[in-house]
């Protein structure tokens, strides 16, 4: 066998892979969501756009990601620096904080549900305290910010262990050295932190950022769990297209809107936290 | 006006002394070398008078005002690392202007400062480049920059040139000294070569498992080392050492021969730098194993008394393997050594 050849046949297994299991139900999907049935066609996202509840389970995806990404990013960082500071009990510490990571969203969902609902943790516990008189159903649709709320709570404490394995790498791959001269030269640890670990942090912080806000515009099960129908989102009509409406073109539109949307994040993302050109990090 | 001074420094790492007692003054504008193997301690007492690290006990002392509980940052000091720590994420400028944006300085005091410095170290050209796209020698130029930018009282520097080429190790040895002595600041220097540090220093401190075992300038170091272990570690090729035994009132019986000595109570060591032996008629007789010609001169390891004897010899000479050389000891040069305490003997 020629050595020229063999680079392409060493990769040929992955690249059927793919094909077979990610390239050909893409495009499957491409062409459901494209098609009624005779010819290209914008029917469906025509459709999907002009029901009611599309502006609103997009509006909800929307501010969904935007409350939960920001604190996790916060909170990842912050938890990310103390363990990295840690000299002893480090990887207890870290395998406790991603044990969220190993239970499947619909668990933590019903988790957060456990907590909230009419005879959950949360109503007994008031109601013990004697600060309300009578458990109090806190998730209807006359509390819509309660719900937001259950939901953002579930998101962050289910998948901010996701950001925190990769920042906590990113910051181990950080030489020590840089610290000592910042420390040196006058930067008190707010600047270093600042200064130092956030821009050397940079491509870290791009892959958590892009990975979490790709997950937070799927979410679904989490959302279904505590929210039912109270709070639609992009997920959860597809869901109802394809499985209640029996619609699998319109299904399938909604699922090239979210991965769009993703798209379009996932660059705005890159550009921002880009490396300056020439500067090696 | 920056003198250091160092006083009763000892550090523990758990079970491990790094340091004992040291005691050191380093004069105002001084450029002192802290020379030893890896591990022997040179490292962390910079950074203790640095204040990356803290001492277990004692003081440091710097132009009259303590400082070992003060941050890195009011110690006035500025360092130079090992590997550089030229940050990776800003220009070289930004680099070299880094300890004066923190101080908060003005932009025009940062740019004169800066464009100073940088045309002190000749990389003016190189201001608007990352590190990544800086050589070696290069980004050595940026970490001194950037510690002169401070205009600091101490300059610490860390191995510095450890980690450049030979050629570049020895033409930035000579600009180092240079810049450091017209800008006047008390220099602290940790090396493990002792020809940067013969080269560069005003005193050599030579470090040996934790302490100072002789701290005095190069000549006198390399000439009047005041222990075996600073014999043996400076000089290349180091001290030749032989066992001598009493011949009674202040005689000496060295390899079959008798040399005058010290009037101390024997047995002693007789020590002799391997150029300080001439070829003669008379004196310690050696067998040639390994003639090394070098050029300059000619490098000779012979065999006497079951031990390694080297001698520098003039490169004009013929010597070949297995010749018997009657070696001569320059009197003048000859040290003592206890093989007890292993301190000199005079």
């Amino acid at each position: 066998m020629s050595a020229r050849y063999l680079p392409y046949i060493l990769i040929l297994p992955v690249t059927l892979f793919l094909c077979i299991f990610f390239l050909y139900p893409f495009v499957l999907v491409a062409q459901q969501a494209f098609s009624t049935g005779n010819g290209f066609t914008l029917d469906n996202f025509r459709n999907v756009t002009g029901h009611w509840k599309f502006p609103i389970s997009l509006k909800n995806t929307l501010l969904l990601a935007a409350a939960v990404v920001p604190v996790q990013v916060v909170l990842a960082l912050l938890m990310a620096t103390m363990v990295s500071r840690m000299k002893k009990g480090r990887d207890m510490v870290l395998y406790i904080w991603t044990i969220p990571l190993g239970i499947s969203d619909l668990a933590a969902g019903i988790i957060w549900l456990a907590i909230f609902e009419q005879s959950g943790f949360l109503n007994s516990m008031l109601s013990g305290l004697g600060v309300i008189d009578k458990p109090a159903n806190l998730l209807t649709y006359q509390n819509p910010w309660i719900v937001f709320v259950a939901i953002a709570l579930a998101e962050i404490w289910r998948a901010t262990a996701i950001m925190l394995v990769i920042l906590v790498a990113g910051i181990g791959l950080i030489p020590r050295e840089y610290y000592e001269a910042a420390e040196v030269f006058g930067a008190s640890p707010w600047k270093r932190f600042m200064r130092i670990t956030l821009p050397l942090l940079r491509p870290s912080l791009s892959t958590a950022l892009v990975i979490r806000v790709i997950l937070a515009f799927e979410v679904f099960a989490v959302v279904q769990a505590i929210g039912g129908t109270l709070f639609p989102v992009l997920m959860s009509e597809t869901f109802n297209y394809q499985f209640e409406l029996l619609n699998g073109g319109a299904a399938a539109a909604i699922a090239l809107i979210i991965l769009a949307i993703s798209i379009g994040f996932t660059v705005m993302i890159l550009r921002l936290l880009r490396v300056p050109k020439g500067a090696t990090i | 006006m920056a003198e250091i001074q160092i006083k009763n420094v000892a550090k523990q790492f758990g079970e491990y002394q790094a340091l004992h007692d040291i005691n050191l003054t380093i004069a105002d504008q001084e450029f002192m070398v802290l020379l030893g193997a890896s591990g022997c301690g040179k490292s962390t007492l910079l950074r203790i008078i640095c204040g990356l690290e803290t001492a277990t006990t004692g003081e440091v002392w710097i132009g009259g005002r303590r400082v070992d509980h003060l941050a890195p940052k009011d110690r006035g000091i500025s360092m130079v690392f090992q590997n550089y720590a030229v940050f990776p994420h800003l220009t070289v400028f930004e680099n070299i202007g880094f300890g004066l944006r923190m101080q908060k300085m003005s932009n025009d005091e940062v740019k004169r400062r800066v464009e100073r410095t940088a045309t002190l170290m000749h990389i003016e050209q190189l201001l608007q480049r990352y590190s990544g796209e800086l050589s070696g020698g290069q980004r050595q130029r940026v970490a001194v920059a950037r510690a002169l930018a401070m205009e600091p009282d101490v300059i610490l520097m860390d191995e510095p040139l450890s980690n450049l080429d030979a050629l570049l190790r020895m033409e930035m040895r000579a600009e180092l000294k240079g810049v450091l002595a017209e800008s006047k600041t008390t220099a602290i220097y940790v090396t493990h070569d002792q020809v940067e540090a013969m080269s560069m220093a005003d005193r050599i401190s030579v470090m040996h498992e934790g302490k100072i075992v002789q701290a005095a300038s190069p000549i006198e170091v390399y000439r009047n080392p005041a222990a075996e272990f600073v014999a043996s570690f400076i000089g290349n090729p180091p001290m030749n050492f032989l066992n001598a035994t009493p011949a009674g009132d202040g005689k000496w019986s060295v390899a079959g021969n008798v040399v005058d000595g010290p009037r101390a109570n024997g047995p002693l060591q007789f020590a002799i730098r391997p150029e300080d032996m001439q070829l003669s008629d008379a004196g310690l007789t050696a067998t040639a194993k390994v003639v090394e010609p070098l050029g300059a001169h000619l490098l000779v390891t012979c065999e006497l008394d079951g031990k390694m004897f080297r001698a520098v010899l003039d490169s004009d000479l013929t010597v070949n393997p297995g010749d018997a050389l009657t070696l001569a000891p320059q009197a003048d040069r000859v040290r003592w050594f206890d093989p007890g305490t292993t301190l000199a003997v005079a």
